[in-house]
């Protein structure tokens, strides 16, 4: 369909009986609608064939690429490049041993409350950081975070900077909680990219993609472009409060350091980069990527970190688009659909 | 013919430099009016005070009547005020018809279903049509030219604003364009036209307003402004 001659005259005012059709899906995405059912299938299923060790393990990538979507959706599309977006995986991560050590809601419901209490959170605190302008509001987003740690670690019930476990859990046999943690991660992973994939396909994700491309021409073009990014800011931050709470229920135990510490967004970041910013695909590769690297190679430490960056490096000078970037350019390849075509009269 | 869009006493400055003065002019419903002017004139931050990219220091600007000096941009744009930009900023990741889609959507307010139809009439009267696929990144100066004036028209304007449209065209290039915009004059769009290429601007505007250092030097029938021996001395004496 790219396949038009570059020479075309202006008033070309075609005879009004020629009829377009808008195409919103692809082969493509038929192939990947597909695959990502089966693939859904295959993660449900996980906990009656594989072992445990498996589980843990997909559980923890599960979390890097809810993130990774996450924060493509804040900074890859919204433009919004946050390095705080810690603040959320904490609030998350805590709002979870508040409700089912505390309150005694059920741990696996209170995943989900983790979410609605960090996009709660970050009502205020996007009023904050949206003051800022350009760098001062990374800078911002980060110092929030570190707030938070700071407070938290000087709260005497939410365990103090030694942490906290998750004692709701005690009653709980293993398979069980092992299972539905692990099915929480599928429901986290598949969700949070059926999540931006319709929002991309909604009018709303016409708006993302303008202000990805250009700010000063989307505000001409009638776009509320504050309202999106604010919009933006608390879904991504709805996001990153579930998956914090499911690593942390993954996990069992808490601390500030451990929830709301600064290492997370360089790795969430370098994710996103080297898959490919402002794509669905992008994040995927990037978070698949980062969890293969750092199972092999994390027992070399300082090296290990060093050979990260320098990659990141790599990546981003040489094909700035990242590796989907790659795919796209050579192979002119969509796995979801969010373009809008049109279908000329001719072709049918 | 009522008036659409009016002007009183707009001024702005960025530090010490006072780029627009004082401004006073009025634009009739379905009038076209050319503004010519030497570089730094102000003629762009005029463009930026009505479309709402820059805020007014002082003085009041009114759509319809209606006081729009504090609107923001993106609701001048959905009451009816397009404008294309001189270096056109084309949304690179989207087709051609995904661009046309965003102003018809958010600035003329409605649905993708609505709005469909409606892109595709101006992608076949601005000759984009066969290019609808394309990523806007990969066009050519010409294309980018009428993509900014096809995303303008796809929000339905009752004003718009043309920034240097014809700017950095072949003679032929720029004869299309112009073709175009009298297609748009036609229709009824009110217009305000900056433009250094003066016998494209000629053409098709009513009247011709000159500006130089911010405020207003000329205003009038096309034909007079030009004998003005003042704007000929001016913007002639650099420009031709």
């Amino acid at each position: 369909m790219n396949s038009y001659s570059a020479n075309s005259t202006a008033s070309m005012l075609s005879s009004s009986t020629d009829t377009f059709e808008v195409q919103r899906s692809t082969k493509a995405g038929m192939i990947t609608l597909i695959i990502s059912i089966v693939l859904l299938g295959l993660s449900i299923s996980m906990p009656f064939w594989a072992g445990s060790s498996y589980l843990r393990l997909f559980t923890e990538l599960a979390c890097y690429m809810a993130m990774a979507q996450m924060w493509n959706l804040l900074g890859g599309y919204g433009g919004l490049v946050s390095i705080g977006q810690q603040a959320f995986i904490g609030i998350g991560g805590y709002s979870l041993f508040v409700w089912a050590n505390f309150v005694g809601v059920d741990p696996f419901t209170s995943v989900a409350l983790g979410g609605i209490i960090a996009a709660l959170f970050a009502v205020p605190i996007s009023q904050l950081v949206f003051r800022l302008p350009g760098g001062a509001f990374a800078i911002g987003t980060w110092a929030i975070a570190e707030v938070l740690r700071l407070v938290v670690a000087n709260t005497y019930v939410l365990g103090g900077g030694s942490g906290a476990s998750l004692t709701a859990l005690r009653g709980i046999d293993r398979a069980t909680r092992e299972s539905v943690t692990f099915w929480i991660a599928v429901a986290a992973a598949f969700g949070s990219v059926l999540l931006v994939y319709m929002l991309l396909r909604s009018r709303f994700g016409l708006a993302l993609t303008a202000i990805r491309d250009s700010e000063v021409a989307s505000r001409s073009q009638g776009i509320d472009v504050k309202k999106i990014k604010f919009l933006v800011y608390v879904i991504s931050s709805f996001g990153f409060g579930i998956a914090g709470a499911l690593y942390f229920l993954a996990n069992i135990r808490i601390s500030p350091d451990a929830a709301f510490g600064i290492s997370w967004s360089p790795l969430i970041i370098f994710m996103v980069i080297i898959g490919g910013a402002g794509t669905i695909e992008g994040p995927l590769i990037g978070a698949i990527l980062f969890f293969v690297l750092s199972k092999i190679f994390e027992d070399y430490g300082t090296w290990y970190l060093a050979s990260l960056g320098l990659l990141a490096v790599i990546v981003t000078i040489w094909f700035p688009k990242g590796l989907w970037g790659l795919v796209v350019d050579h192979f002119d390849l969509r796995l979801f659909p969010v373009q809008r075509r049109l279908r000329m009269p001719e072709n049918k | 013919m009522g008036t659409v869009l009016s002007l009183k006493k707009v001024s702005k400055s960025y530090g010490a430099l006072k780029v627009t003065d004082d401004i006073d002019f009025i634009l009739k419903d379905g009038e076209t009016l050319g503004i010519l002017g030497p570089n730094g004139a102000g003629k762009t931050t005029l463009f930026n005070l009505i479309s709402g990219d820059v805020r007014a220091d002082n003085g009041s600007i009114f759509y319809c009547g209606e006081d729009i000096t504090r609107v923001s941009p993106q609701n001048r744009c959905r009451q009816g005020i397009g404008r294309t930009y001189q270096i056109p900023h084309p949304f690179s990741g989207m087709t051609v018809f995904e661009n046309l889609l965003v102003g018809a959507t958010y600035g003329g307010n409605m649905s993708e279903d609505q709005a469909d139809p409606i892109c595709i009439d101006v992608l076949k009267k601005t000759g984009l049509i066969k290019k609808a696929n394309l990523l806007s990144g990969s066009l050519t100066l010409l294309d980018r030219k009428r993509l900014e004036l096809a995303r303008a028209l796809a929000t339905q304007p009752k004003v718009l604003l043309l920034d240097e449209i014809a700017g950095g065209l072949t003679e032929h290039e720029a004869k299309e364009l112009v073709d175009l915009i009298g297609d748009i004059k036609a229709e009824g769009v009110s217009m305000i036209w900056i433009e250094h290429v003066v016998h494209a601007l000629l053409s098709v505007a009513d009247r011709l307003l000159v500006i130089n250092f911010g405020s207003k030097l000329a205003d009038g029938d096309p034909d007079k402004v030009m004998n003005d021996p003042e704007v000929k001395r001016v913007y002639m004496g650099i420009e031709v």
